[in-house]
């Protein structure tokens, strides 16, 4: 771990650039690419608490991000709801989709968990693709309006949008730290450490399952919702099981079941594949590697990885200690 | 009742090439202990290669399939030396982990190499016969007499070698005295090389009645998944009557319900399933 | 009856692995459970914490029926376990460890944890309190703050038994606490036991290491091929015709001998 004081000041250094980014570099491209960047990794976020901190791998992620885009595109569009009671309503939706699918998927364990997720990810796909009365089916979704106004502050210009879906980010990665590090937290880091034992120390598994599940649910919603009203349209395939591949890659590398993995995965994920625009479609070809050669030497990703390197340093120093404090028992067992 | 029959029949088609992946699937399931995701793209891979030997090099449908086979075999076997085995008593997630990596590079190799186009594959068997008052064309035949070969064969080798023997023990999870002596990385590698060519030969025979695309295997192994699911995890037997099983109900679905949503009454399915017994159908004993 | 088991029978398939077992704990005793390798030791172990549900049979403690409990209620109710191999969390600290230990105990929920409410936060000083004193208990004062990948196996046996302690446990289940650590350790595990009996929390556990047993145990009871084959005190145990012949019969070593 880096000691206490200098997290917290890389923490306000890295809070500031993003405040001041706008300001200083006001390139439309790249404030376009960071929004994004900031709206995925919402979704990510709700990614890492099943399937970081429970252990659980989830592939519905997708359908529950496409449920909040299609609740709010839907809300807005057809049945003429405001923009923001339709971004709560898609939120609420979703959540209970989640808690709805958790009841029953959590009942499963290990790979028939992710099978029977896999499932309920490809029956919402399938479900938008076809169902054309609702959901426009393949045309997919049109003239999603952006944020409305709140009060004085509007949301038309692309820098407003960049600090609403920055806003909506550190609200998450707030809410995430204080569940990390809460007694609820530590109870989710229990279950995955070993489910027989947290049975036996007390721990309702399914209760805290379906809270995380729900969770989880949930900022793929929002995160869903801000994606349609930024980009103004949505089709099928937001919910398709290559874009929950995706997420996971995003998680992968910046560190599964560490607090700051899913924004520095986004991040670099989002901006290299930007940055090579030649590779855009066959991204994968280098990410594909990526992600198996993470799993095999860096199961932890970037961020767990480098907690890692502090931590040994840590060890090392405690092994020290340690031996010092032998040689000086045995010395005095002695003398 | 014609219609019924022609249904019927269409079933019994796509439900062989369902079968032939379901059975790779299983298989390798025994060796992971988790669904292999990039069993999908071993699919795809054999149909581009299938399509590429009769349309680059001009060689015969037949032979075309053999080389396929055999190419995609040895995919299966490099991702295992490559990947799984380094894995080995990993926690589960990773393994899938590593089985979509797989899966997402070989898709995009698979774009990469040959487009996002769709491919039509030709057939020497193309023309129509007539069966019992059906009318029916060849390679659908074809696809379910082959289908029936290569299930044989398939018992054959797991039935009389040792190995086959071995194969089919570590599906079913059995351990003990029956796997002593035998070489544990030999049945790893074979059983990938199995699974890869029945793929590969699945993918050959249904593309002529289908297209080619890059994301051809998706849908094809997400049933797979299903099939083995409701067939029982490493279950031969259950992974031939779940793959039938499902291509007569969709085909009949199809017809009788509603062709939009045929391919949401696997997942359905699956989802009753697991709802009701959430460790599948014939599980055997208590963990 | 403090702890009871009435007749309880598990059946894996057609295969009994435990069958028609009864027997009577009175608090702040400690019963040994032995056994040859196969004897159903660990599944009766599994029963009683409620992670498989019994065939048939009925479990008493402190006057409720467990039976039927999920392994969380029979947890809450106070008893405790560790398992053979402790799945601890190799990069927390000893301390975060059996913090989790004292969660059954706490209510704090999601609300608690977003607005860190007073709730939560006492909650927590209490849960670091109470692994405090388990970690005393065990003394293991001097680690406190080392993760787990650094201490010694002897050191993890002991957390361990913090962790079910910090529970607040009124019965303790020890699956081979002593299993893997040298002769002195052992002494030094044994001599926890008895404190922890010393203190009225009831200890059951299953151990291979006879001559500890022989001296540590107010009970011991036998099981073979699932059947419990002898109950007694130790000296009761070590003249049982019955015992020595299923350790000659089952085991290549006689424990029972080597007294």
């Amino acid at each position: 771990m880096l000691n206490v004081l200098s997290k917290r000041v890389l923490l306000i250094i890295v809070a500031l650039a993003a405040v001041l980014f706008p300001l200083v570099f006001p390139n439309m491209y790249v404030l376009q690419l960071l929004t994004l960047v900031f709206i995925w990794s919402i979704a990510v976020y709700g990614y890492n608490i099943i399937s970081g901190y429970v252990g659980y791998l989830s592939l519905a992620h997708a359908g529950f991000f496409a449920i909040g885009a299609y609740g709010l595109g839907l809300l807005t569009t057809k049945a003429g709801f405001s923009y923001w009671l339709s971004l709560l309503l898609a939120v609420l939706i979703t959540s209970i989709a989640g808690a709805l699918v958790g009841v029953i998927a959590l009942r499963t364990k290990s790979h028939f968990f992710a099978i029977y997720t896999m499932c309920v990810g490809v029956i919402v796909y399938l479900l938008i693709d076809k169902w054309d009365s609702l959901t426009g089916g393949v045309r997919g979704l049109i003239g999603i309006p952006a944020p409305g106004n709140l009060g004085p502050i509007t949301f038309d210009t692309l820098t407003s949008q960049y600090y609403l879906a920055l806003f909506f980010l550190t609200f998450t990665i707030f809410l995430c730290y204080r569940i990390v590090h809460s007694l609820l937290g530590r109870t989710f880091i229990a279950i995955r450490n070993s489910e027989e034992l947290a049975k036996t120390i007390g721990i309702s598994i399914m209760k805290n399952q379906l809270l995380a599940f729900t969770l989880s649910a949930l900022f793929a919603g929002l995160s869903g919702a801000l994606y349609a009203s930024f980009i103004r349209f949505i089709g099928p395939q937001i919910s398709a099981i290559t874009v929950t591949f995706e997420m996971l890659m995003y998680l992968l590398v910046g560190g599964i079941g560490t607090l700051a993995g899913p924004i520095v995965g986004t991040l670099i994920v989002i901006s290299l594949t930007q940055s090579l625009q030649f590779l855009e479609e066959y991204r994968m070809l280098i990410f594909g590697p990526v992600v198996v050669l993470l799993v095999l030497y860096y199961p932890r990703g970037i961020t767990g990885s480098i907690n890692g390197y502090f931590q040994k340093k840590k060890q090392q120093r405690v092994k020290v200690a340690n031996e010092e404090h032998d040689v000086k028992r045995k010395v005095g067992e002695a003398g | 009742m014609e219609l019924l029959f022609q249904q019927i029949f269409n079933g019994l088609t796509i439900g062989s090439v369902y079968t032939l992946v379901a059975l790779g699937l299983t298989l390798v399931f025994g060796i992971l202990h988790v669904p292999n995701f990039a069993h999908g793209a071993f699919y795809m891979v054999g149909a581009y290669i299938t399509l590429m030997m009769m349309v680059g090099f001009g060689f015969h449908y037949w032979i075309a399939i053999i080389a396929s086979i055999a190419v995609v075999a040895l995919l299966g076997v490099v991702t295992q030396q490559l990947i799984f085995k380094k894995l080995e008593g990993a926690d589960g997630m990773r393994m899938m982990v590593a089985a979509i990596g797989i899966l997402l590079f070989l898709e995009a190799f698979g774009q990469f190499m040959w487009g996002t186009e769709y491919y039509r594959m030709d057939t020497p068997y193309g023309s129509v016969v007539n069966l019992f008052g059906l009318t029916v064309t060849l390679q659908r035949l074809l696809i379910i007499v082959a289908a029936v070969i290569l299930m044989l064969a398939l018992h054959f080798f797991l039935t009389k070698t040792m190995i086959g023997a071995a194969i089919v023990a570590m599906a079913q999870n059995r351990e003990g005295a029956f796997l002593v002596g035998i070489n544990a990385n030999q049945v790893a590698w074979l059983t990938f090389a199995i699974a890869g060519g029945l793929a590969a030969a699945a993918a050959s025979l249904a593309s002529p009645i289908n297209l080619v695309f890059p994301t051809m295997g998706n849908l094809v192994i997400m049933k797979a998944f299903v099939i083995i699911i409701i067939g029982g995890m490493g279950s031969i037997p259950g992974a031939i009557l779940g793959g039938y099983l499902l291509g007569l109900t969709e085909s009949i679905g199809a017809t009788y319900i509603s062709s939009d949503y045929k391919d949401v009454i696997a997942f359905l399915l699956l989802v009753v399933i697991l709802t009701a017994k959430p460790t599948g159908l014939f599980t055997k004993g208590v963990q | 009856m403090f702890f009871s088991t009435e007749g309880i029978t598990k059946r894996f398939g057609g295969l009994a692995a435990v069958e028609d077992v009864s027997v009577s704990v009175e608090k702040g005793t400690i019963t040994a459970i032995i056994g040859p390798n196969g004897a159903g030791k660990s599944t009766f172990f599994n029963l009683i914490s409620g992670i498989h549900p019994l065939s048939s049979g009925k479990i008493l403690f402190k006057d409720h029926d467990i039976t039927k409990m999920p392994p969380q209620q029979i947890a809450r109710l106070g008893i405790g376990r560790t398992f053979q191999t402790t799945n601890l969390f190799e990069q927390s600290t000893v301390l975060d460890n059996v913090l989790i230990g004292h969660r059954l105990r706490t209510k704090s929920g999601i609300w608690d944890a977003i607005f860190r409410t007073k709730r939560e936060k006492e909650e927590e000083k209490r849960s670091y309190q109470k692994a405090l004193e388990a970690l005393e208990f065990v003394e293991m004062m001097h680690v406190v703050e080392h993760p787990v990948s650094l201490i010694s196996q002897e050191e993890k046996k002991r957390l361990a038994f913090a962790l079910a302690l910090a529970t607040d446990p009124e019965m303790v289940l020890l699956d081979e606490p002593a299993a893997g650590v040298n002769p002195d350790e052992t002494d030094g595990l044994a001599y926890l036991m008895r404190k922890m009996a010393d203190h009225g929390i009831t200890v059951c556990l299953i151990e291979h290491k006879m001559p500890m047993i022989m001296s540590l145990a107010d009970q011991i009871v036998v099981l073979n091929h699932g059947k419990k084959i002898a109950e007694g005190r130790p000296e009761e145990i070590r003249q049982n015709e019955a015992v020595i012949q299923a350790y000659l019969g089952g085991e290549a070593h006689a424990p029972v001998k080597q007294y």
